[in-house]
């Protein structure tokens, strides 16, 4: 106002056209879950139909005979599908365990460090006491020391972050790497033989300290073991006090704090909680599937997991639904990967156009665009 | 001046979600007038001006401007059209000074100069008697002198169209006439300001015509020499209102929480509570007074058992056996754990009452979910007790299972304060339970408040609004900077009084409480 050298706006308008904004974004109103699941499944669909032709202009192939392929590689054999339900057990194990951190805001990004320390306990008690103990015993030892191995991996941050408020993700992920080399050490303590950098299969000829196998099915115990603490994580998140709590400290430490909730003890024990599933996903790894340990038994699952419990909104029933599907799409990726002669980066880029919808189609779940209407058009 | 219109709104819609804000609101501003947009909270007042002033872009409707449609798309195309808006929540840097935060964002023709900048501030406070200095730090001002940067800011920028969002909300009663006398200067000058209020005596006090909103619609225009506060409140609710709040006289007052000297530092090391002592007697409403930061919060925390104190003590006698109970750097648990029953209603109440994310029920339950010896939550008695503060306080909800982010500000303080009271308190304290809602509710919170203090509860009430407090309180305590600078009798006390005992800067005495 203090100045002229502005001139009036208005006279500067009149040769101007009036033009509304191309769109813009308003919130939606909660829609029914039928419409909001319909919105999903087709962003699936319109995923497959992208990769279609990302496939045929990128590597000239057909995409319909590509999707079988990758089909094929998830379910085509009975050993497969094994396979595949033991890898999506394995995912959803450390899925579980993430999921009560996450709920609490406690961003565990260790469960890959957790695992591998639980794992590393179970394959010491093998090693060291495998035939000196009666079997029976030896998994129990086995078991309470992955369990303890992983929460001590996980309280570690805890109290970090309980007294004096560091920040767990980075916290969680440099205890990640601190794992993997004392399992690499282990690895080079114990390697049989000598100098060939690996331990392989432990107790090979007595079998000391291998779970036992349900019929001649090798992998579905870790199946059941899993399916059941589900259920169990869901009910325990959903129904009991704990659980209560952990939803009160993650939404709002001062309510949990207006309330009389002990803030640091709800943090430690979830971790606590946390870190020991992670164990139990190494016990099985190791006891189970595997019967030796390597630096990358947990194969990136603490990482993945993270996907899968955010995909499920940290619902562990649905967590089902999404640890197979990125299982499955891994399955399915390395398979075209070796039949076409296709570099691994291919099936990435899929995955990741696949999981981009899917993501994606939660905006148009919560948002809606409105065009510019043509009637304002009138000139 | 008078009749020309200088701003047109037309048939404007705005939809958040299933939510309507506006609906087909029409508003016609003046060159040179005041005009007041009067409703309720919720009604859709700020919503509408935010599209004038391009943080929202309208869903339906047109804008003219001096006759011409135009298309108003960010805070800059504003600004084109000499339109500036203050808002609620100021929007200035801490650390700079008042005429570096006024020419932030400019964009400068020519050089960066600050002492040319400082002396067209200077030349605008000169026009219109706005008392600022421009070198000063915004960190060290007072809330009603960054409301007068902001002011200096818009008209710095050349805007002719200044809309106000609630300025008083904030204010003392002397900083409210202070701000009125600039309004009708600048008004004098050619401006056309809009003030956003649902404050009937300011709209009367101070303006030329008024236009009522409600529930996103458009009421009614009037000129405000011709209508009355009876009228303008039948048409913000819809329909007749009495505006008397009760105050019966305290039965058989007892001492029930005493309050001794009291201190508390915040995390700088500022003092924030600096030697308090009171005390709260059952049966009666002890109101507190003071701008906003003055250590409301952290003495509602202290007693509450949240916040670290230095010293003094806090003591709760028990009704049931006249036993005292030291409660001082006692955790909320343990002081449960005494047989202490003390309620408290925060100012933050989806940050710290409740849970926003989760249902009534769950939040409800937040009081009570320890109970019984399962590791298992018992979801029946709460979700009892959920209905029947929904149909007792009749909360507007689709049922008991809805989060409480989904509900109105109004009717989550109705949950709020029915689970508070509940558990039929002893001590209530209450945090701005008024903030953001509309007249019914407020009546009815206001209600809720006499009938426990019939039932002998001792009850706190932080207030804001000073007409409200010399209302309702039996006693008023003033607090200013963390101190008491006086308890006054609430039967007698004039509103002007207590806004000097929240502004006195020197000769600060301790309080005490046997007033």
């Amino acid at each position: 106002m203090a100045d002229n050298n502005k001139p009036v706006m208005t006279e500067n308008e009149s040769g101007k056209k009036v033009h509304e904004p191309l769109f813009h974004i308003t919130k939606k109103a909660a829609i029914p879950w039928q419409k909001a699941w319909a919105v999903r499944i087709g962003s699936v669909v319109a995923a497959l139909i992208v990769c279609a032709l990302v496939t045929m202009l990128l590597v000239h192939k057909d995409p319909i005979k590509i999707y079988g392929t990758m089909l094929s590689g998830a379910f085509g054999t009975s050993r497969r599908i094994w396979n595949l339900l033991q890898g999506i057990a394995m995912l959803l194990c450390v899925s579980l365990a993430v999921t009560p951190a996450f709920k609490m805001r406690f961003w565990n990004i260790g469960g890959e460090g957790q695992v591998l320390i639980g794992g590393l306990a179970t394959a010491a008690c093998m090693i060291l006491l495998g035939d000196k103990i009666p079997n029976a015993l030896l998994i129990v030892v086995m078991l309470i020391s992955s369990l303890a191995a992983g929460a001590i991996w996980g309280l570690i941050p805890a109290v970090f972050k309980a007294k004096w408020n560091t920040n767990e993700t980075l916290f969680t992920l440099m205890m990640n790497y601190v794992a993997t080399q004392l399992v690499a050490y282990f690895v080079n303590v114990w390697e049989v033989p000598k100098g060939s950098g690996k331990i392989g299969i432990i107790n090979q000829a007595t079998r000391a300290g291998w779970l036992p196998v349900i019929g001649k099915y090798d992998y579905l115990l870790n199946i059941i073991v899993v399916f059941v603490l589900t259920f169990v994580l869901y009910a325990y998140l959903k129904y009991s006090k704990h659980g209560y709590e952990i939803a009160v400290v993650g939404e709002s430490e001062n309510t949990a704090r207006y309330i009389g909730i002990n803030v640091k003890k709800v943090i430690l024990r979830t971790m606590i909680l946390s870190g020991a599933v992670c164990g139990l996903t190494g016990f099985l790894l190791v006891g189970s599937t595997n019967h030796t340990v390597t630096t990358t038994i947990a194969g990136g699952r603490g990482f993945t997991a993270i996907m899968v419990s955010w995909l499920a909104k940290f619902n562990p029933i649905f967590m089902i639904l999404t640890s197979a599907l990125l299982v499955i799409l891994e399955k399915g990726a390395g398979e075209i990967a070796t039949v076409y002669g296709l570099n691994k980066s291919f099936s990435d880029i899929l995955t990741g156009i696949i999981l981009f919808f899917i993501i994606g189609s939660e905006f148009f779940i919560n948002y809606t665009i409105n065009f510019r209407k043509a009637h304002k058009e009138g000139k | 001046m008078g009749e020309q219109k200088a701003i047109e709104m037309r048939g404007i819609t705005k939809r958040f979600g299933s939510i309507i804000a506006n609906e087909g609101v029409d508003l016609e501003v003046r060159r040179g007038e005041i005009l007041a947009i009067l409703g309720e909270n919720g009604s859709g007042k700020t919503t509408l001006m935010n599209m004038l002033s391009g943080i929202y872009f309208p869903d339906e409707g047109q804008i003219f401007i001096e006759g011409k449609e135009v298309v108003i798309r960010s805070p800059k195309d504003a600004f084109d059209y000499k339109i500036g808006m203050i808002h609620q929540h100021f929007k200035l840097v801490d650390v700079f000074t008042a005429t570096e935060n006024i020419i932030l964002g400019m964009k400068d023709e020519g050089k960066y100069n600050l002492k040319d900048a400082a002396s067209k501030v200077q030349a605008i406070c000169d026009r219109y008697g706005f008392v600022i200095d421009p070198q000063k730090k915004i960190y060290e001002m007072s809330v009603s002198e960054k409301q007068t940067v902001e002011i200096v800011k818009v008209l710095f920028r050349g805007a002719d169209f200044l809309i106000l969002d609630e300025p008083t909300a904030v204010l003392t009663p002397q900083e409210t006439e202070k701000l009125f006398s600039v309004l009708r200067k600048m008004r004098d000058d050619g401006k056309s300001i809009v003030i956003i209020t649902h404050k009937l005596h300011e709209v009367l006090a101070l303006t030329d015509r008024v236009t009522v909103l409600r529930k996103g619609k458009f009421i009614a225009t009037v000129n405000t020499k011709e209508t009355s506060e009876s009228e303008l409140t039948e048409m913000m609710v819809g329909k007749k209102v009495s505006l008397n709040i009760d105050r019966d006289d305290p039965v058989d007052p007892k001492d029930r929480l005493i309050v001794k000297h009291i201190n508390c530092r915040n995390i700088e090391g500022r003092k924030i509570l600096d030697d308090i002592s009171f005390t709260v007697r059952s049966g009666e409403i002890l109101g507190i007074a003071g701008i906003a930061g003055s250590g409301q919060r952290e003495l509602l925390e202290s007693i509450a058992g949240l916040q670290k104190l230095e010293g003094g003590e806090i003591t709760y006698i028990n009704p049931a056996n006249d036993k005292a109970e030291d409660l001082r750097n006692k955790t909320p648990m343990q002081i449960r754990n005494l047989g202490v029953r003390l309620s408290f209603v925060p100012e933050d109440r989806l940050g710290m009452g409740l849970v926003g994310n989760m249902d009534i029920i769950d939040n409800v339950m937040l009081r009570s979910y320890r109970k019984g010896k399962t590791v298992f939550l018992e979801r029946k008695e709460p979700a009892d007790l959920a209905q029947k503060i929904i149909d007792d306080l009749e909360v507007v909800t689709p049922g008991p299972t809805t989060p409480v982010r989904r509900l109105s500000g109004g009717n989550v303080q109705k949950v709020l304060v029915g689970r508070e009271i509940s558990s039929a308190p002893k001590v209530l304290m209450v945090a701005y339970p008024v903030r953001g809602l509309d007249i019914n509710s407020s009546y009815m919170i206001y209600n809720l408040l006499n009938e426990q203090k019939k039932n002998g509860a001792a009850i706190i009430f932080v207030g804001e609004d000073l007409d409200v407090l010399v209302e309702l309180c039996d006693r008023i305590m003033v607090l200013n900077s963390g101190k008491i600078t006086g308890i006054v009798d609430g039967r007698e006390a004039v509103k002007e009084e207590i806004g000097l005992l929240m502004t006195k800067s020197d000769n600060v005495k301790g309080g005490n409480a046997d007033g």
